[in-house]
This record gives structure tokens, C-alpha cells and sequence, in this order.
């Protein structure tokens, strides 16, 4: 094989590996922006939150890896219940300032909180030895961690993607994203589907915050430090979008890994200038509605 | 019109009142010279706080320039630092570089920001929203990815040092004790706020507030909504260059930290705990921002960005229209109840 295709497939491999996180933790980001008109920037503290669960499961209970991540979504989705109810619902189609500032309080008190009962250092993550090493795919090996990254985000959109066209919830969010009143005038429990829809987004980010650990490292200041990741993902997606979650994770993921190999000198550079160019082309997104 | 009038009568009355009302609007009023005498106070009465004082004038003028996008036009920005650090780097650079003339240096700082502003709101303010609140966000990460890498220009993580301010007209150096700098934050701060007052008022800034009410209604009145909204936007990105290129010039110092989140965030705070789109937010806000966050750290040095984070929570829940808007409401209050 020449370099260049083994460089490209490198990089594809990597990109799409890391599209896959990205998209797990902003897919959820997306439906409570589109569904409840709320800019959550909080949303990075919950995947941050997962990521504190799966190590904290694995290095002091000995949990292995597999359950400590299905528990690291469920605790973190059940957590986000009380603070939908308590704070976020009193600000659903209110003012968008005060959604900003009010999730702006809650990432510092995040840091803080975290920082509590951890410590301010960088969490060590360590993949079981069945995910450990690489593995062979017929023409070359690859680090299996990333094929488990990509199999498992794949795996997951699927089910995602049917569960939103081919369930009763699904039918539901659907409706309500597409006309709020009228769900609400046929009888949809719209407060409910509200809450079940933040902690399942919620219990996402939380999960791909902790499979994610290895590549956005689970530190007090996650939330603050990524938030531009999530929300540039959900903007060029388009809100409320689950198939443009998925292209725009895709589409960041790759370029980023692209970009950090091959002109490492600009840093994040050119992925925000990236951005700039996709949302001067299309405002509300690939797959925004205007 | 007589006989208008004549059959109405309390037609004529109601426009008497009403043009009253918008004429009182932009008289100053005794209170608004509180800040001002304050400032002097402070000058006169505790000159070991002279530097912590021009950090607080400079910041009080960053979080006049999120007011004037955020209160009078609208517009939702997380990126407001961009400009501040654009103005401060303009500035830290000249001086670094060999033009060490403070008041040119400012308005270089100011200029350039504006230039910033104007290009990238020609990016951002195409969109509403989400959509343009991630974008000022974008914009200022991008400076910040900028600053970081061309370290060659701005020192990246180390910091621009070396920076050497003239003396003011060339007769008042910048001294130890911070007293130069004061009273020079504090003239540019009060010609700057004085600007901001007479826009806010003027048709213009009437216009603005228009747009923030309810855009579709000035769009359909004929009013160029966006090129409205790009002036103002520039004019905030200008004044938001002054105040960090007035920040480089007296700490002569300047480092990433300028075009962070965390300054944008931290500004857009303290200006919803003085109260936003009544221009004296920013002069409440920012001191009791401050006095918190440091009562905060000397109770709780290590977690005190949780108490801050909490005052946020509490402010938005229960106190909307922050310091000020209690105190309206306060006022109104015992004006009900000695009527």
C-alpha cells in the first residue's frame, strides 16, 4: 500500500472514531435545543459526569469496564431528572439569556463540585485487556479500542435512529419538534416527553463521556473546555437533528483529525474556520430547518 | 388639526405627556454622578486600592460594551472577549514593538477591535439564536487558536512581556502606585460611557431597542435591521478594544486569558448581577462581582467558583433584573405604598 492510502485510512479510522463520540454526546444537545428551545451549555457537565462514574466504578470498585459504562449512562440520565424538573423546566420557550447564564452557573458549580470530590487531576482511564492492543481487519491491524468506538457508536445511532421513527416516543418527539402546540392539543404529555427526552440526552452525553475518556480526558474543566465541540457539532447539524448530528460529528471529527495530522502548526484553527465557512454557507445548518 | 384637538381634548394631553416622558428620558439625573464621585472618593480616600481600581474601571467598560449588544440590541454574544483581547494585544504589541504612546496605542486597540468586529458580524449576525451565540463563540476560539499559535508576535502561553508605555502627553509616567493609570482609566472610561449614554438615546439607540422588542414589527416598519445591528456591534467591539488595550497599557502584561470563555462568560455575569440594558449595570455589577469573588476565595480558596456558579443560579431564579431591577422594584414599592 502506498503512504498516502495508509495514511488516509489512519486518519479516517481515527476521525471516525472520535465522530462516534461526538455525536453520542451532542445528539442530546441537539433534541433539548430543538425540541425545548433550550441552550443548554451545561450539556458538556453531564458527559463529564459519566466519564467521573466509569473510572471512579472501575479504579475503586473493581466494576468491569462494560457494566461500569451502562452504569455510567443510567446514573447520569437519572441525575439530570431532578435538575430538569427543579431548573430547567421553569425555562422551556423563555428567554434565551437566561438559559445561557443559568447553565453558565451550573458548569462553575460543576468544576467546583467535581474538583470536591476528585481532585483537580485528569482521571487515568484504563481499557479493559480485551479492548487493549490492536486487531487485525483482514488487510490491517487497528487499535481495537476504536474499532469498539466505531461499532458501538454505529450500533447506537441505528438503534437511535429507530427508535425515533419507529416507536411511540419516537412518533411523539417527532411531533413535537415539529409543532409544539398542536402535539400538546392532541394530548401529548409534552412536560413528560420533556424530561424523558433531557435524561435520555442526558444519559447519552454521559456515555460518551465515558467511552469517549480516552480521547477528551475526563478532567474538573471538561465542561468548559469542550462545550465549543458539542455546540459547533449541534449548530452545523442543524437542531433537533439526528441525522445531522451524525453528518456534522462525521464531518468535525474526520476534519479535526485530519487537520491535527497533517498542519498540526494551526492547532483548532482551521476547525473553527471551518465552521465559519459551513455556517456562512448555510445558516441554520446542514440539516436545519429555516 | 383644531378641530382635531378641539374633539379630543385629551388627545393633545396624552402627546404632551408622552413627549415629556422621552424628554426626561436622556436628562441626567443627580444619581448618575454617584459612580463618577465615587471613583474620586476612592481616589482621594484609599490610594492603596489605585490598582485594583483601573482593573475594576477597565472592566466596568468591557461589561459597558456586552450592554450594548446584549441590552440594547439583543444580541446574545459568549464571544465578547474577542474584541478585548484583539485591543489588548493591539496595544501590548505597540508597546512591545517600540510605540509606547498610550492614548494612539488605546485607540489603535480600539480601531483594530472594531475592525473585528465588523468582519466577523458580517459572519455572525446573519444567523439568530443558537446558531449565533455559537458563532461568537467560534469567532473568539479562533483568535484564541491565533494567539496561541503565533507565538512569535504575541509570547502564546508565556505571555506578551516587554511591553514599555510612555508617559501620558509625555509628562505623567506611569507610577508604582498606580495613580496615573487610574485617573486615566477612569477619563476614558468617562468619555466612553458618556458616548454610550448620548447613543443609547439618540433615535439610533431608540431604533435598537426596537429590534430587541420585536424584530419581525421593525422589519416591517422599513428599518435596516441588520445594518443596525452590525453598527452596534462594531461600536461595542471598539469599546471592548479600549478597555483591553487599556488593561495591557497599566498592567503592561498581557496573556491568553484575554480572549478566554471564561472572560466572556465571566463579563456577561457581571453584568446580569447589576442588571442589563440600563447602561449602570455594568457600574454595579462589576465592583460586586468582584467583592464577592473575593470574599468567596477567602472563605473557600480552592471552590469558590461554586459560590459564584450558585449566585448565578439564584440571580436568574429569583432576581432577574439583578441589582438594579430589585432596587426599581423596591422603589416602586414604597412609592405604592405612600401614596
Amino acid at each position: 500500500m502506498s503512504a498516502t492510502l495508509v495514511a488516509t485510512i489512519s486518519v479516517l479510522f481515527h476521525g471516525v472514531a472520535f465522530a462516534m463520540v461526538l455525536y453520542l454526546i451532542s445528539v442530546g444537545l441537539s433534541v433539548t435545543m430543538g425540541l425545548m428551545g433550550f441552550v443548554n451549555l451545561a450539556h458538556g457537565a453531564f458527559a463529564m459526569l459519566g466519564g467521573y462514574v466509569l473510572t471512579t466504578l472501575m479504579s475503586r470498585f473493581g466494576v468491569p469496564f462494560l457494566p461500569a459504562v451502562a452504569a455510567a449512562a443510567v446514573l447520569t440520565g437519572l441525575f439530570s431528572i431532578p435538575i430538569e424538573r427543579l431548573l430547567y423546566a421553569r425555562f422551556y420557550g423563555g428567554d434565551e439569556l437566561d438559559q445561557v447564564l443559568l447553565t453558565i452557573g451550573l458548569i462553575f458549580m460543576s468544576v467546583a463540585g467535581v474538583t470536591w470530590f476528585w481532585g483537580p487531576l485528569v482521571q487515568p482511564v484504563q481499557p479493559p485487556a480485551w479492548l487493549s492492543g490492536e486487531i487485525s481487519l483482514g488487510f490491517r491491524n487497528f487499535p481495537t479500542y476504536g474499532v469498539f468506538l466505531i461499532a458501538f457508536g454505529a450500533a447506537l445511532a441505528t438503534l437511535l435512529w429507530l427508535g425515533l421513527e419507529r416507536t411511540p416516543f419516537g412518533v411523539q418527539i417527532r411531533a413535537a419538534v415539529d409543532n409544539l402546540k398542536m402535539a400538546q392539543a392532541i394530548g401529548i404529555n409534552t412536560s413528560q416527553l420533556f424530561m424523558l427526552a433531557f435524561a435520555l440526552g442526558s444519559g447519552l452525553a454521559g456515555l460518551g463521556g465515558a467511552i469517549g475518556a480516552e480521547l477528551l480526558s475526563i478532567t474538573p474543566t471538561y465542561g468548559l473546555d469542550n462545550l465549543i465541540f458539542f455546540l459547533i457539532v449541534v449548530a452545523i447539524g442543524g437542531l433537533g437533528s439526528l441525522r445531522g448530528s451524525f453528518v456534522a460529528a462525521l464531518v468535525i471529527g474526520i476534519s479535526d483529525t485530519f487537520f491535527e495530522y497533517l498542519l498540526p502548526q494551526f492547532g483548532a484553527f482551521l476547525i473553527y474556520a471551518l465552521t465559519m465557512a459551513i455556517l456562512l454557507w448555510r445558516p441554520m445548518g446542514l440539516f436545519g430547518r429555516t | 388639526m383644531a378641530t382635531y384637538g378641539s374633539v379630543r381634548p385629551d388627545v393633545s394631553e396624552a402627546n404632551r405627556r408622552a413627549v415629556e416622558t422621552f424628554a426626561r428620558r436622556h436628562r441626567y439625573r443627580p444619581l448618575e454622578a454617584l459612580p463618577w464621585a465615587s471613583a474620586l472618593l476612592v481616589y482621594a480616600l484609599v490610594p492603596t486600592y489605585l490598582p485594583l481600581g483601573a482593573q475594576v474601571l477597565t472592566t466596568i467598560l468591557f461589561a459597558l460594551s456586552a450592554d450594548l449588544v446584549l441590552g440594547y440590541a439583543g444580541i446574545i454574544t459568549l464571544g465578547q472577549a474577542a474584541f478585548f483581547g484583539t485591543g489588548a494585544y493591539t496595544a501590548g504589541i505597540l508597546a512591545a514593538h517600540g510605540w509606547g504612546e498610550p492614548i494612539t496605542g488605546m485607540l489603535a486597540g480600539g480601531a483594530v477591535a472594531a475592525l473585528v468586529g465588523l468582519v466577523s458580524g458580517l459572519v455572525v449576525l446573519r444567523t439568530t439564536g443558537l446558531a449565533l451565540l455559537m458563532q461568537t463563540l467560534v469567532v473568539a476560539s479562533l483568535l484564541y487558536a491565533a494567539a496561541n499559535k503565533a507565538s512569535f508576535i504575541t509570547g502564546g502561553d508565556d505571555g506578551l512581556s516587554g511591553m514599555h508605555v510612555w508617559p501620558i502627553f509625555g509628562i505623567f509616567p506611569f507610577d508604582l502606585y498606580g495613580r496615573t493609570a487610574y485617573v486615566y482609566c477612569l477619563v476614558v472610561v468617562f468619555v466612553c460611557w458618556w458616548l454610550t449614554r448620548r447613543l443609547v438615546h439618540s433615535p439610533f439607540g431608540r431604533s435598537l431597542t426596537g429590534i430587541r422588542e420585536n424584530v419581525l414589527r421593525m422589519n416591517a416598519l422599513g428599518a435596516p435591521v441588520m445594518r443596525r445591528q452590525l453598527i452596534v456591534y462594531t461600536i461595542s467591539a471598539a469599546l471592548a478594544g479600549i478597555a483591553g488595550a487599556l488593561l495591557a497599557q497599566t498592567t503592561q502584561f498581557v496573556d491568553l486569558n484575554v480572549l478566554s470563555l471564561d472572560r466572556s462568560g465571566t463579563v456577561l455575569i457581571m453584568l446580569i448581577l447589576g442588571g442589563v440594558g440600563r447602561l449602570y449595570g455594568a457600574f454595579v455589577g462589576v465592583p460586586l462581582y468582584m467583592i464577592a469573588q473575593n470574599a468567596f476565595s477567602a472563605i473557600d480558596p480552592v471552590y469558590w467558583y461554586f459560590w459564584i456558579g450558585l449566585l448565578m443560579v439564584l440571580v436568574v431564579l429569583f432576581a432577574r433584573g439583578g441589582v438594579l431591577g430589585l432596587f426599581d422594584r423596591l422603589v416602586d414599592r414604597l412609592r405604592l405604598r405612600w401614596q
